[in-house]
């Protein structure tokens, strides 16, 4: 580690680790009350779950952005960061804001946690991954703008790189759009419009600027390629993905109230929007190949070519798989989507913040590399999560289809329960493979666990 | 490859590209909003209209429910409800009907214990949004 500083990032990687088992065990409630419908009811209404495991998503991945940030920023700026006491602030009062925020969900029925928290005075709980009630928002905003601060101050008054103004060009971008999170209006289709620049803005578009940056930051420290020629990269990356998702964002105001001339424009440009991802595959492999050095990381090295593939997978294939209007009137709405979703915040979002563990904690524990014997416990997990993840996303694609012939295609349209019913086996094979992923999360976690000797470490 | 297409030509691109979709976009959003009286059934947006979305919002029904295709998929579309059930009268009444404590083995919904003026309210978003044009979806009635 070649500055102090940098050390904060390893409090943002243990939440954010903690967080992301927590989702994973709400996930399996979930998946569980897809095919027991009275499981855990009412104590856990499915309602809850999903709001607790959708919420627990984004905070995790908001702290592994941060700890990302906090770690590589000092590196590339070359200098110490402004203020790693305003870093551990911040992440106290965003762990406990986040906490009070999940526990009210759990602890009291959603229309009580509503009054308590006064949402009547600025209605903006009830829409989808934006439950949190307005007090947690502000919240958020507060953490985002210091956090912004924090790092900002250290890029301008450091060193600039490519790969830090491109960070934060996509921080910036993130913490501005959430601010849409706060217009509500009682008009649905407007409501809904603008809620996409939150959240299709946010995944399809300046989130990638952040995934870009983070694994180029480890692909330059891994493989020892000129900056120059990854830079390059880096630019052709964010440029097609700006370029394809910002009207791509057209894609879902196919069936909500909004012009039809959408469906040409979201069609076309989300079409379009694989060609980033897979320009990050390219750009991975050729990177990896033309390596300059040997680094003894290697389950870091996998976890980087693994984020570039399901990436592409999962955002680009799938994506596309129901994105084009004509496909998207039998398919929005469905099994699919759920497909799609897993498996591209996952292969995109989940994935880049474990390469970015993978490859900082163990300098941050002293050493280049873990052990070979918990390199390869490491990599165990990358294939039992990634594996997994396929299955997840394979039998709610069969769950999806079959759901889309039978309730939307056929002749004969079956009601939506009956549906449901007749395609219990694939989430029932979708539980499976849910526990599957979780034994791989915890072995993410066991690799990280200081050895019980030899090891100079502390945890 | 490298002589032929520079990193300043990749910057240019990335900084020329987002800047004029951003604008296009911000084009296409104004003559949305321009278009969207005609489509989004505004007239029938009454104060009603107004608490009943506040009510779906603050039970969290995107929970479970889609809306026009969005939110969870765990429950039926109630976009078209209105028209599913034949009128409010339907709809208040499965809402009114749920058991508090589920159904053993199968999906429920949970007993809210809205007043007669919450379930009207329910009921007149749910057909204030079953009115708006959607470009002919969902595809048939099931949702």
């Amino acid at each position: 580690m070649q500055y102090q500083s940098q050390g904060v990032a390893k409090l943002y990687f243990m939440a954010a680790i903690g967080l992301f088992i927590a989702q994973i065990i709400f996930g399996l409630i979930l998946g569980l009350q897809y095919v027991m419908g009275d499981f855990l009811f009412p104590a856990i209404p499915f309602n809850v779950a999903r709001m607790v495991h959708t919420n627990l998503l984004i905070v995790w991945l908001l702290f592994g952005f941060m700890g990302a940030s906090y770690y590589l920023v000092p590196e590339e700026a070359g200098r110490e960061l402004y203020s790693p006491g305003l870093a551990k602030l911040m992440f106290w009062i965003f762990l406990i804001a986040g906490a009070l925020t999940i526990v009210g969900y759990l602890a009291v029925p959603y229309a009580t946690l509503a009054k308590i928290t006064r949402n009547s005075l600025l209605p903006t709980m009830g829409r989808e991954f934006l439950e949190q009630p307005w007090i947690t928002k502000v919240g958020i905003v507060v953490v985002a703008l210091a956090f912004l601060f924090n790092v900002g101050m250290t890029v301008l008054t450091g060193r600039k790189t490519v790969v830090t103004v491109v960070l934060l060009t996509g921080l910036v971008g993130l913490a501005v759009l959430f601010l849409f999170s706060f217009y509500n209006p009682d008009n649905l289709v407007l409501d809904k419009y603008y809620w996409w620049w939150v959240v299709h803005l946010w995944v399809e578009g300046v989130w990638e600027l952040i995934l870009a940056a983070i694994l180029a930051f480890v692909l330059i420290k891994t493989t020892g390629v000129d900056r120059e020629v990854i830079e390059k990269w880096l630019y052709v990356i964010i440029a097609m993905t700006l370029i394809t998702g910002i009207i791509g964002t057209g894609h879902h105001y196919y069936w909500i109230g909004t012009p039809t001339y959408w469906q040409w424009f979201g069609s076309i440009f989300s079409a379009l929007e694989p060609i980033p991802f897979f320009v990050m595959v390219l750009f991975a492999f050729n990177t990896i190949n033309q390596r300059k050095r040997e680094h003894p990381n290697k389950a870091t090295v996998l976890w980087a070519m693994g984020t570039a593939v399901m990436a592409f997978l999962g955002a680009g294939v799938w994506g596309f798989l129901h994105t084009l209007a004509p496909v998207n009137y039998y398919t929005h709405g469905t099994q699919i989507t759920a497909a799609h979703g897993h498996l591209a915040f996952f292969g995109a979002y989940a994935m880049v913040v474990m390469t970015i563990i993978s490859y900082a904690v163990p300098i941050m524990n002293g050493q280049e590399a873990k052990s070979n014997r918990l390199q390869v416990m490491e990599m165990w997990s990358f294939w039992l999560m990634t594996v997994s993840m396929v299955f997840i996303t394979l039998f709610l694609t069969g769950a999806g289809i079959l759901q889309v012939y039978l309730q939307r295609y056929t002749a004969d349209p079956l009601p939506f329960m009956l549906v449901q019913d007749k395609i219990a086996l694939f989430y029932w094979m979708r539980v499976g493979a849910g526990v599957i992923f979780i034994v791989g999360a915890l072995l993410f976690v066991l690799s990280f666990l200081p050895e019980r000797k030899g090891a100079a470490q502390a945890a | 490859m490298q002589e032929i297409f520079t990193k300043s030509m990749a910057r240019n691109i990335y900084y020329g590209g987002s800047l004029f979709f951003v604008l296009l976009f911000l084009v296409l959003t104004f003559d949305t909003h321009k278009a969207l009286p005609q489509r989004d059934n505004r007239a029938n947006l009454t104060e009603q209209v107004a608490a009943g979305k506040r009510l779906w919002e603050e039970n969290n029904c995107i929970g479970c429910h889609t809306l026009l295709g969005e939110g969870a998929y765990y429950a039926p579309e109630l976009g078209n409800v209105f028209v599913r059930y034949g009128g409010k009268e339907g709809i208040k009444a499965f809402i009114q009907s749920r058991p508090a404590n589920g159904i053993p083995g199968r999906r429920s919904m949970p007993q809210f214990n809205f007043n007669a003026e919450e379930l009207d309210a329910l009921a007149e978003f749910l057909k204030y949004a079953s009115e708006i044009n959607t470009d002919k979806w969902p595809p048939n009635v099931q949702g």
